[in-house]
């Protein structure tokens, strides 16, 4: 159970796992998440469903590796299985006919807007993609996107592939050559999400983002994953992780994405002493 | 060799009729450090000695005290008699989880309270002999594995793995059907594993009991939500259920509505809890980090609020706090569980509630506001109501803060099942003396129909449950 099938590096440190999880192809549905331990008594690590086939029976997910979790997950080969994974979590995300939607996807958070933009694509709305990371070997799904949007765009803050800059100059130059949109998915670090959605909004774009608190269980169990949404408490895992971007406290979102700042780097000291290389 | 008591023959004779043979537990100042269990546990001549008070009445009232209906007087008997091994097999026969609900039942409010002794002395330990010959029997070979029905071809699934739920199963297998657990975390128990602490019911023990009936063939699936990876519907449709068992626990964590309740620090009970007990966030070498206060606020007054209180001392908090709004008279927590926190050194703040969490400018939790309360006139739940008492708010220094002021159900199920009937707590609506829900095939019991309990409620609501299941499957050929 929870065979990895293939594995793929998309870019330095970003790594793709197809996995066999039939259950979860089956039922998943674009947005939802799940949860999965790499080995032993790992941590529980919440990733959002990159992609699927029911009728194969498997299910993508693509992740950084950014602390002792990952890095695990990241040692595992083709082959291996996962020591557990449960799924899907969370609410799908609002699939409509909107009319024109935007789809905003920054650095690894491209890999959850993939399967919305096809959604929406399929669901008969005009979709306009913009993706962006710091440079052109860390964008991923690039050719995926560009083929599957109706007006795609790409930006880096180096200026090796597209436009130079981050995404929310891509969106910038797009609403100055008058160009409007009905609905906007934004999906990316935190920052960017609080920063993107505040422009898309002013411009009266009814908007979306996908939150990835800190979290346990994926069930409602813990509520460490607890949001200030229009002032009142919702849980990231059973209520989202998609939400309005217009009522979502982003300070206290922000404050509570660092609440293990210590502890992470103390695992990181420990695991990747710089000095040893130098 | 002393000379009174019925047991002068064949075993030595009791302490004293009305007093108890007290259970030795380990000094607060160690264990108030470490995560083994409080109590030591009888030795063989102290579970023979507490075993001889008992009057063996012939209309045994702690019988009918006991939610499963276990043979008490008779494995009472079997204990001072020295036969240990049938001693658990006699629980076992209603009951199957002796080891944890010897250690986890209420038995006070229970079994003991209608036992006769209680009358002019101190009941007979039915809870410590109970946990005696579980662990005698988990310690001194293989226990036996109790015979099982031929099997009958029909599936049933069970939601949940925590004491309804195991419960159900144990029944459903002797029956000889397909029996099947789906529990949403990694490791099963419920809130046996994720809830209780290792010092109060070691995991060895949670694991032992499943092992037990994983050996009489019932099969356990873990990693599966349903609502999720499957909803109810789907598990007849797709999966070929003939019934289905909801016990998926009331584990949604109520909060408080204060300021400052999301400032880095607050945690739920729950939260906290798996943290430290599912998650091993206590181990040096877990994964799962935990802020370790050094002064830690605990808000409620039951057994779960102790739980954490106690835990936070034992992950090295220099001063552990209880928060409680009402006196100790009305605390829900157990007589028992209360006094150990006191002997560890729990502090306990009542008739004091709090007003808002103080955060720092990173948003960690530095301080707790609070209000004195004196008691009113009995709310609804027959308890007299806190009042603020005017001009009385005070200000304290804590890093964390642990909310654990009770859970709701999980709407999950609920809310993927609209043909089930819930309560406008959001409770599955059963009736009790069946556990059959609104939809066909389909049962409940324990906190989820209930809202939090306790773990013997939970498994006494199982049997109701496992019987209709019988019932109805049985009778359709």
């Amino acid at each position: 159970m929870n065979d990895i099938l293939k594995k793929e590096t998309l870019a330095p440190g970003v790594i793709r796992l197809r996995v066999a999880a039939p259950r979860i192809a089956d039922r998943r549905q674009p947005g939802q998440f799940i949860i999965l331990r790499a080995a032993g008594d790992g941590e529980r690590i919440p990733l959002t469903i990159a992609d699927g086939s029911a009728a194969e029976g498997w299910i993508d997910i693509i992740f950084q590796v950014v602390g002792a979790g990952t890095r695990l997950l990241a040692e595992l080969r083709e082959g291996d299985a996962l020591q557990d994974l449960v799924g899907p979590l969370g609410k799908p995300a609002r699939i409509e006919r909107f009319g024109r939607c935007l789809c905003i996807g920054g650095g690894v958070g491209v890999a959850p807007i993939f399967p919305i933009v096809r959604a929406l694509k399929e669901a008969g709305n005009e979709v306009t993609t913009i993706i962006g990371a710091r440079t052109a070997d860390r964008l991923i799904l690039v050719k995926e996107l560009e083929a599957l949007s109706d007006d795609f765009h790409v930006a880096t803050e180096d200026g090796s592939l597209g436009r130079r800059g981050f995404a929310s100059d891509a969106f910038l130059d797009l609403a100055a050559a008058g160009r409007k949109f009905d609905y906007a998915v934004v999906i990316g670090p935190a920052m960017m999400m609080k920063v993107v959605s505040a422009m898309t909004l002013e411009r009266g774009i009814p908007t979306c983002v996908s939150l990835n608190p800190i979290m346990i269980d994926g069930t409602g169990l813990c509520g460490g994953c607890r949001l200030e949404i229009n002032g009142e408490t919702k849980f990231g895992c059973v209520d989202g992780p998609e939400f309005d971007a217009a009522g979502i406290d982003w300070d206290s979102f922000l404050r509570r994405l660092n609440s293990y700042r210590a502890f992470e780097r103390r695992t990181q000291g420990h695991e990747q002493c710089r000095l040893k290389d130098v | 060799m002393p000379t009174e008591g019925r047991l002068k023959e064949d075993g030595p004779a009791p302490a004293g009729r009305f007093t108890r043979v007290a259970m030795r537990e380990r000094d607060p100042r160690v264990r108030a450090r470490d995560f083994d269990e409080v109590p030591c546990g009888y030795t063989d001549d102290e579970a023979r000695r507490e075993a001889g008070r008992c009057l063996n009445c012939r209309n045994a009232a702690c019988v009918r005290g006991c939610p499963v209906e276990v043979k008490i007087p008779e494995f009472i008997g079997q204990i001072a008699r020295g036969e240990f091994a049938a001693a658990a097999r006699t629980i076992k026969e209603t009951n199957a989880l002796p080891a944890i609900c010897g250690r986890v039942c209420p038995q006070e409010d229970q079994c003991e309270k209608t036992c006769v002794l209680g009358k002019k002395g101190q009941p007979v330990a039915i809870g410590d002999l109970e946990r005696f010959a579980a662990d005698w029997e988990r310690r001194n070979g293989t226990p036996e594995v109790p015979a099982v029905k031929p099997p009958r071809g029909k599936k049933v699934a069970i939601v949940g793995s925590g004491p309804a739920g195991l419960t159900v199963a144990a029944e459903l297998i002797k029956e000889g059907f397909d029996t099947v657990i789906l529990e949403a975390l990694h490791e099963a128990g419920g809130v046996l594993v994720y809830g209780i602490p290792e010092f109060r019911l070691p995991k060895e023990i949670v694991r032992r009991e499943i092992e037990g009936l994983e050996a009489m063939g019932v099969r356990l699936v873990t990693n599966f939500v349903v609502g999720r990876t499957q909803t109810i519907d789907g598990l007849f449709e797709k999966d070929n259920c003939a019934a289905v068992f909801i016990g998926s626990g009331a584990g949604l964590p109520s909060f408080m509505g204060i300021p400052g309740e999301n400032a880095i620090g607050v945690y739920s009970a729950n939260e906290y809890l798996t943290r430290s007990n599912l998650m091993r966030a206590y181990r040096d070498d877990a994964s799962t980090p935990i802020i370790r206060g050094r002064r830690v606020v605990t808000v409620g007054g039951g057994n779960v609020a102790m739980d954490a209180a106690r835990t936070a001392l034992r992950l090295g908090a220099a001063e552990s706090t209880i928060l409680y709004r009402r006196s100790e008279a009305e605390m829900p927590a157990r007589k028992a569980e209360v006094r150990h926190a006191k002997e560890e050194g729990i502090r306990f703040e009542l008739l004091c509630a709090p007003t808002e969490i103080l955060e720092d400018s990173d948003g960690f939790v530095m301080g707790i506001r609070c209000q004195r309360m004196e008691l009113g006139e009995p709310d609804a739940s027959g308890r007299r109501r806190p009042v603020p008492i005017k001009g009385s708010e005070f200000t304290a220094g804590c890093d964390v803060v642990i909310i654990a002021i009770g859970n709701q159900p999980n709407p999950l199920i609920a809310a993927t099942t609209p043909d089930i009937q819930t309560s406008k707590w959001g409770t599955i609506v059963v009736k009790p003396e069946d556990g059959r829900t609104s939809k066909k095939r389909v049962y409940a019991g324990g906190d989820i129909v209930t809202g939090a309990a306790t773990v013997i409620l939970a498994m006494g609501a199982g049997k109701i449950a496992a019987r209709s299941i019988v019932e109805d499957l049985v009778g359709e050929g």
